[in-house]
């Protein structure tokens, strides 16, 4: 019996990248959510620009879970390179969507998939004489006839390129055709719908569909940062492009057209973090985006960052390490290089977002915890978040919030006589006050250096002053966790000892192998870990559980190396789960690690099937 | 928050400039350098120059990298704010900040390690982004704080203290600028400070990349014979292209220049610099004669100095962004944040 369900499956496109088909893909997926049915898609992409496989995996869940789930239900198979992989990644009872045009042999298909041959290069050939047409077009024809086979209303998807052509209205029309051609081919030969389609519901609300990158950018413009400066690298290009773009928009003085923003690419990665600092230095809100490797550049001046106390933003969309690793897939794996950045003893703030929402405003609260607490401060995305489209709860602004500027000695408080002391501990917790340059033509001014100093920032080497200095920037350090999110706990219906700390894109296939695991009768009481220095509720959760999975994605447990070393736990209360193959964790995965960790197997595969 | 600096009350013996100031007050903490270092030299010009311009000393950003060059900012200009960055990284540290506030005067001093070894891509980079800045290296051909091994610009052949020879060639720092798109450049000599004051002079009075390569002995470790970068080695061998006089557009002093041996060349704030010309044939405007007198002084064994190209209608790399005239760093809540209604409608686009 092929695999029946309502707003409960994975498709699944093999591609050819740069044939064109991202976009109709993207098309795919926003008529899913159009109809009302929450939608994940997540690209898998080659380092390449042309011509090697690409898979693009959307993910229907009526249920909303947003997670990879693993598996494909329905297989568009676009790309004859991956054919063999491709068709054997199918559920059994699933479906292959193929194209026709070429007769493929017997023993290439599986007797237990169900198989919708549609002659796509035939038709295109026939319809259009040329040949970028014949391939932009093929695209447009597939997702008419996956309309037609999945259920999804016509309107929907014409109403989409309108919007998507919008400007180019000359455009609209031939697509508009294409659409329909695949879709009347459909009705016309195959059975429609199949047994896995699409309702109508109302399940996505009022949430957005965006990309965790252009979410960060967003959060960057609303926290006020002024100067960017960055060096492209796979997947962080796409955040400094984001907020160029958004900038050109928001921020481009009307009468003057000129720029209340400076956005410079730099040369390399060590002069974007360089002037990211001098800018942090003068009293600019300045960030820069990078990836694992940039952040292996940037050590040294990061550790200036830390010493000589100014602020600065880094966004790190990680990918897949060591090295050039696995540049265009997803990992967690930067999280100790960022928390240790640099020589000597040094450690940083780190946030962790889990979707677009927590990338803007966790994107704009970086601007005011670097100028809080006069250093620099990680926001660690990965690039299943930062470069795959998510639903994610709307952005929203406080009308009345304020930027925190900070510990500012202004000139009137220099001529009222107040003491300034760039490294003084004038309130106890570790941070001192800093002036800008130019403040007041007799007051205030001192030398920034890397080198020691003493409280009033003259250069010094003796101990007492060197340790001094140290032992506040501890202080600074416990102040610091206050102010960093707080750690989100979700504790299971049942008493449990069994707890689960996560972090970041682990988020939504975490909530969904949880529920999983309870029906599995596995109990799990959850603690999503959202900033670091951690907080004595993340400390308390440790304590109060018997036993704690910390479930991440990297090879060498990083969260919970960071939660042994700064909670002071015993290694052996900590069990690590991990997932590091570069493709974003799934829930599958969780469960099945989970329950062979605390001896329950899961209970088969377990059907989700809407009645 | 602009301050007109207070006028003081001096001892009228004292020489004092237009604000009131005397040089005292352009000073910095006491030098740890050697005793003879030519860095202390090019500090004193630093200071005789901003004087003489009556900058206000808390308008200018003094940076620097690492080096005892880079060290020389604590040793000038006392109320101005100073940032020792780390080793060759300064030219994207004051890009940085000369973004964040374009109306400061920012002063980057380095080394010939610093600019041109370790250095040299952050150098070439902000030297061709047009950045406002007076950017001075202070030359020796040596790594003085690490004690005297060769640097990039030590000439092929020149010998270390210990005696070896150099095997690697030269790099020629303001040829280097010149080709980057430098709109201000000059080569001096510590030790020549009736050339290098008003040199230093006109680079703050330019409005874009200025770059002086001035030739600072180092007496611990390259000040022997066999070294190029030797005082008695320069004053042997240095070829004057032109003196100069800088005249502010702020404060015209009459010069008894005759006018057939001078070239005025106009600056971008209204000022004037007045070129005496002892080698008439070098017009500081022409890009490639600048380049062809570099060159035909190296090949004659001679290192040629004075004000070797300017341009004045150059602008700046915020020009260039067009970023707004008012700071970055004094916008507020109201000029960066675009608002509730504004992300309203971001949302609505997204759904
Ligand atoms: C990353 C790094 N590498 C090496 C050093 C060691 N170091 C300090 S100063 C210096 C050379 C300075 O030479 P130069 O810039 O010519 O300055 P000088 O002392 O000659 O004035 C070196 C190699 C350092 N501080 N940082
Ligand atoms: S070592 Fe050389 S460069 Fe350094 S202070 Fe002494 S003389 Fe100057
Ligand atoms: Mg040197």
């Amino acid at each position: 019996m092929p695999i029946q369900s309502i707003n409960e499956f994975v498709v699944r496109f093999a591609n050819v990248n740069g044939s064109g088909s991202a976009s109709a893909n993207q098309l795919f997926a926003r008529c899913v959510m159009r109809m009302g049915v929450p939608v994940a898609p997540r690209n898998i992409f080659p380092s390449n620009i042309q011509g090697l496989p690409t898979w693009y995996e959307v993910r229907v869940s009526g249920e909303g879970h947003l997670g990879a789930r693993g598996g494909t239900d329905l297989m568009v198979a676009m790309n004859p390179q991956t054919w063999n992989g491709d068709v054997a990644g199918i559920e059994p009872d699933g479906y292959l969507f193929y194209d026709s045009s070429r007769p493929m042999p017997k023993d290439k298909f599986r007797d237990d998939i169900n198989v919708i041959g549609m002659p796509l290069t035939e038709l295109c050939n026939a319809r259009y004489k040329e040949p970028r047409l014949r391939q932009l077009f093929k695209n447009i024809i597939y997702v008419g006839a996956l309309a037609a086979l999945l259920d999804i209303e016509l309107g929907v998807a014409e109403q989409l390129i309108g919007e998507q052509f919008k400007g180019k209205d000359k455009l609209i029309a031939p697509n508009v055709e294409a659409l329909r051609a695949g879709h009347e081919y459909a009705k016309a030969h195959f059975a429609c719908p199949l047994g896995i389609r699409l309702r109508r519901a109302d399940n996505v609300g009022d949430r957005v569909f965006i990309e965790g990158n252009d979410a960060a950018a967003l959060g960057a413009v609303y926290g006020g940062a002024t100067v960017c400066a960055w060096y492209p690298i796979t997947p962080s290009t796409s955040l400094a492009e984001a907020f160029m773009a958004q900038c050109k928009r928001l921020r481009t003085d009307k009468e003057t057209g000129k720029t209340k923003v400076a956005i410079v690419q730099a040369e390399d990665e060590l002069a974007s973090i360089g002037m990211v600092i001098g800018a942090g230095w003068n009293g600019a809100r300045a960030f820069t985006a990078t990836s694992g490797p940039g952040v292996s550049l940037m050590q040294e001046f990061i550790g200036l960052s830390y010493f000589a106390e100014i602020p600065a933003v880094i966004f790190d969309v990680q990918r897949g390490g060591p090295s050039t690793g696995i540049p265009t897939r997803t990992q967690q794996a930067d999280v100790l290089s960022a928390a240790y950045a640099s020589h000597g003893d040094t450690k940083h703030v780190l946030l962790f977002p889990e979707d677009p929402f927590e990338c803007f405003e966790f994107g704009a609260l970086a601007f005011d915890l670097a100028e809080r607490l006069q250093t620099t401060i990680f926001v660690m995305l990965d690039l299943d978040i930062g470069s795959n489209h998510h639903l994610s709860k709307p952005f929203k602004w406080d009308p009345a919030r304020k930027y925190d500027r900070g510990k500012i000695m202004t000139a009137e408080e220099l001529d009222a006589g107040k003491t300034f002391g760039r490294y003084l501990d004038v309130d106890g917790d570790g941070i001192p006050y800093r002036t800008l340059p130019a403040t007041h033509p007799s007051r205030g001014a001192y030398f920034t250096r890397g080198t020691t100093k003493d409280r009033f920032a003259r250069y010094s080497e003796e101990g007492p002053d060197y340790i001094e200095n140290m032992e506040r920037l501890l202080r600074k350090f416990e102040t610091a966790k206050s102010l960093v999110p707080a750690p989100v706990e979700t504790k299971s219906k049942r008493r449990t000892g069994l707890g689960v700390i996560y972090f970041g894109s682990t988020s939504p296939a975490m909530r969904e192998a949880a529920e999983l695991l309870r029906g599995d009768g596995v109990d799990l009481d959850l603690l999503r870990v959202r900033g670091f220095p951690f907080s004595g509720a993340v400390s308390d959760f440790i304590e109060e559980h018997e036993r704690v999975l910390v479930v991440e994605q990297n090879r060498d447990g990083q969260l919970r190396q960071l939660l042994q070393v700064e909670c002071g736990v015993d290694p052996a209360r900590l069990t690590a789960i991990l997932h590091y193959d570069g493709n974003p964790i799934t829930a599958r995965f969780i469960r099945a690690a989970i329950g062979a960790a605390v001896g329950v197997a899961a209970r088969g595969r377990k059907e989700k099937v809407e009645s | 928050m602009s301050y007109l600096a207070k006028p003081k009350f001096h001892h009228p013996a004292i020489e004092v400039n237009q604000l009131g100031f005397t040089h005292r007050d352009y000073e910095g903490a006491i030098s740890t350098l050697c005793a003879g270092c030519g860095h202390d030299s090019i500090s004193a010009a630093i200071i005789h120059a901003c004087f003489e311009l009556s900058i206000p000393p808390h308008r200018v950003a003094k940076m620097s990298g690492i080096g005892c060059s880079s060290k020389t900012p604590t040793y000038f200009l006392g109320q101005s704010h100073g940032f020792n960055t780390v080793h060759g990284r300064m030219p994207s540290v004051l890009t940085g900040a000369n973004l964040a506030n374009r109306d400061l005067i920012y002063l980057g001093v380095s080394g010939d390690g610093d600019s041109a070894s370790i250095g040299i891509g952050q150098f070439v980079h902000a030297i061709r982004r047009g950045v406002n800045m007076v950017y001075i290296v202070e030359n020796n051909g040596v790594y003085g704080l690490t004690k005297g091994q060769f640097s990039a610009t030590a000439d092929q052949g020149s010998k270390s203290k210990k005696g070896v020879a150099n095997p690697d060639s030269p790099i020629d720092m303001v040829a280097l600028a010149i080709q980057l798109g430098a709109t201000y450049v000059g080569r001096s000599f510590s030790g020549d400070k009736s050339q290098l004051v008003p040199l230093i002079k006109g680079a703050f009075e330019h409005r874009g990349a200025a770059f002086i390569d001035c030739i600072s002995p180092c007496v611990a470790f390259n000040n022997h014979a066999g070294s190029t970068k030797s005082f008695d080695y320069v004053r042997a061998h240095n070829a004057a292209l032109n003196t100069l006089d800088v005249i502010t557009g702020r404060a015209p002093i009459t010069a008894d220049y005759e006018p057939g041996e001078t070239q005025t060349v106009k600056l971008h704030d209204g000022g004037m610099i007045r070129l005496r010309k002892l080698d008439a044939t070098h017009d500081v405007t022409d890009r490639a004669a600048a380049l062809a007198a570099i060159h035909r002084h190296q090949s004659q064994g001679e290192i040629v100095t004075g004000l070797l190209y300017a341009d004045e209608d150059s602008g700046d790399l915020h020009d260039r962004l067009g970023t707004v005239d008012r700071p970055l760093n004094r916008l507020g809540d109201a000029d960066l944040c675009p608002g509730v209604e504004a992300l309203e409608r971001v949302n609505a686009a997204l759904r």
